[in-house]
């Protein structure tokens, strides 16, 4: 049977010359990088060369890098530690409804130490509602966090645009960039944010490495106490490994981009052309043209999301959705709510994240299996028989 | 490791008696689609017994299992019998659902008993109506 990979959005396989470059650091580079000797230079230089490589992939500068576990450290750290910095000037914070869970929650919790956090609505394209945005900024507004682009559905938002509403306003933004830096062209420069998130595992890189950037002058209070590694802004020793791997997914996408951008840029309007042109009731989410080059994202009506991923999975094929009953808590995507998708719409979402060995032999695969799973599950769903019957003339 | 049991994998793969039955009886319906499931439960009574069953579902794999065991568990049952079919018992003979998905079991449960209510008073109304045909008769 063949096999497809379509969950990118969940992790990505490692690339195979990320993973030739850890290996060394994995068997004979052992050494602890604050270590005064061989062993602990040939780590500390490799750390560093992977903080340059890193740099350069974002536009910024080696030593506004700090090493951490991942996406959800580094926004955790971004929202909370930027949040007790600047606390001195004001307690209010601005998200946006969108956000990923590491930042929602870290906003709660900022609210039960005592800020006040404000959300933004977003349209139904998912975009954040600009006007709503100033609206929000208040005299003790310290932190903005908008993300990049979400990994749901695929929308990019104006992050330049939004930067320009926050200028000269003594407000530090944060972009959550996880699902965005390695897949599309992303420069801090020209972004203007203050402060970034990035997780390696988004773009053929070792899952459990991530990094903030933080713009040389802003001020961040760390999350984890203890040595003087990351400059003593993020203590622990290194994961020289994670960091190298990450090092080189970032050469590797700074090299690969134009082609990661152009080639799955097709290959995701090959698959959402295909699911709404040979299956009736499917409504692609997101912003048609502001997307995520792999991102294709749907609602297949009257059906639900775990079914398919279940039926999809049995033949082969990996996907993921934002369904209730996909998610732990039994509730639909906060995404798709936000974007006023109706509950029982929401129910049917179904994503596929692609990647750059995906070929076009196997979208027509997933459109070729999709097509009979979503007639299998519409011929014993109630809602579809509802339907059918309120459309036939009332008989 | 997988998420759900082989048999509930087996019922949701392979679903019994799935579809309509146009001259029900009795017709169940539980849950809503904004809650994430919804079932739907025809059955056909003959001699107070469950002569035939059918459902749809809108839902989960395991709200789809749960209808398509709930179904083979209340076949050919008395009413009371079926009456019978707890949420408990129905996890049980599905070699158990992951805790997030017990939820599911009581829809199935629940719609069945509904299906059953229906004829009841489908019944009652029945009986009202040849009482009230044989007066005015």
């Amino acid at each position: 049977m063949r096999k497809v990979y379509l969950d990118n959005i969940a992790a990505t396989p490692l690339h195979p010359e990320v993973l030739e470059a850890m290996l060394p650091y994995l068997r004979d580079t052992y050494g602890n990088p604050q270590s005064i000797h061989g062993w602990g230079d040939a780590a500390r230089e490799a750390i560093e060369g992977a903080r340059a490589k890193l740099a350069d992939l974002i536009g910024g500068q080696a030593e506004e890098i700090i090493f951490t576990s991942g996406g959800t450290e580094s926004n955790n750290f971004a929202i909370k530690g930027l949040a007790q910095a600047y606390q001195a000037r004001g307690k209010h914070i601005v998200i946006s409804a969108i956000e990923h869970f590491s930042v929602l929650h870290s906003a709660r919790t900022l609210e039960k130490w005592g800020f006040a956090v404000t959300s933004v609505p977003v349209d139904g394209y998912g975009l954040v509602k600009l006007d709503e945005l100033t609206k929000s900024i208040r005299e003790d507004t310290i932190i903005v966090s908008i993300m990049h682009a979400n990994a749901e559905v695929g929308t990019i938002q104006n992050i330049e645009e939004i930067a320009k509403l926050l200028k000269g306003r003594g407000i530090v933004f944060h972009t959550d960039a996880v699902a965005s830096v390695g897949n599309i062209p992303v420069d801090v420069k020209d972004i203007g944010v203050d402060a970034l998130s990035l997780a390696a595992n988004q773009f053929y890189g070792p899952k459990g490495a991530g990094a903030l950037w933080v713009r040389k002058g802003v001020r961040i209070i760390p999350l984890l106490d203890g040595g003087v590694q990351e400059g003593g802004r993020r203590a622990g020793t290194e994961d020289v490994p994670a960091i190298v791997g990450m090092g080189k997914a970032a050469e590797l996408a700074q090299m690969d981009m134009p082609y990661r951008t152009g080639y799955l840029s097709g290959l995701r309007q090959r698959l959402i052309e295909g699911m709404t042109s040979r299956i009736g009731h499917v409504l692609p989410t997101g912003h048609p043209d502001n997307r995520l080059p792999g991102n294709a994202s749907f609602c297949i009506e009257f059906i639900e999301g775990e079914a398919m991923l279940m039926l999809l999975s049995s033949r082969g094929i990996a996907a993921s959705s934002g369904s209730a009953c996909t998610s732990r808590a039994l509730k639909a995507s906060h995404v798709l709510t936000a974007m006023r998708i109706p509950p029982e719409i929401a129910q049917s979402s179904l994503l596929f994240t692609l990647m750059r060995d995906n070929t076009e032999e196997d979208i027509e695969y997933v459109l070729e299996t999709m097509m009979p799973i979503v007639d299998r599950l519409r011929q014993m769903s109630p809602l579809y028989a509802k339907f059918l019957k309120k459309h036939s003339g009332g008989r | 490791m997988p998420i759900y049991s082989d048999k509930v994998m087996d019922h949701f793969m392979n679903p019994r008696n799935v579809g309509e039955i146009e001259d029900a009886d009795g017709i169940g319906e539980e849950g809503n689609p904004v809650c994430g499931d919804m079932m739907t439960f025809y059955i056909k009574v003959e001699d107070n017994h469950l002569s035939d069953i059918k459902f749809k579902t809108f839902g989960c794999g395991a709200a789809i299992a749960v209808s398509s065991i709930v179904s083979e568990m209340a076949r050919g049952k008395t009413l009371e019998e079926a009456r019978k079919i707890t949420p408990a018992l129905v996890a049980e003979e599905l070699q158990g659902l992951p805790k997030n998905k017990h939820h599911c079991s009581n829809l199935g449960a629940q719609a069945l008993n509904k299906a059953i209510d229906d004829y009841l008073s489908r019944q009652g109304k029945q009986m009202k109506t040849k009482r009230r045909g044989k007066r005015n008769g």
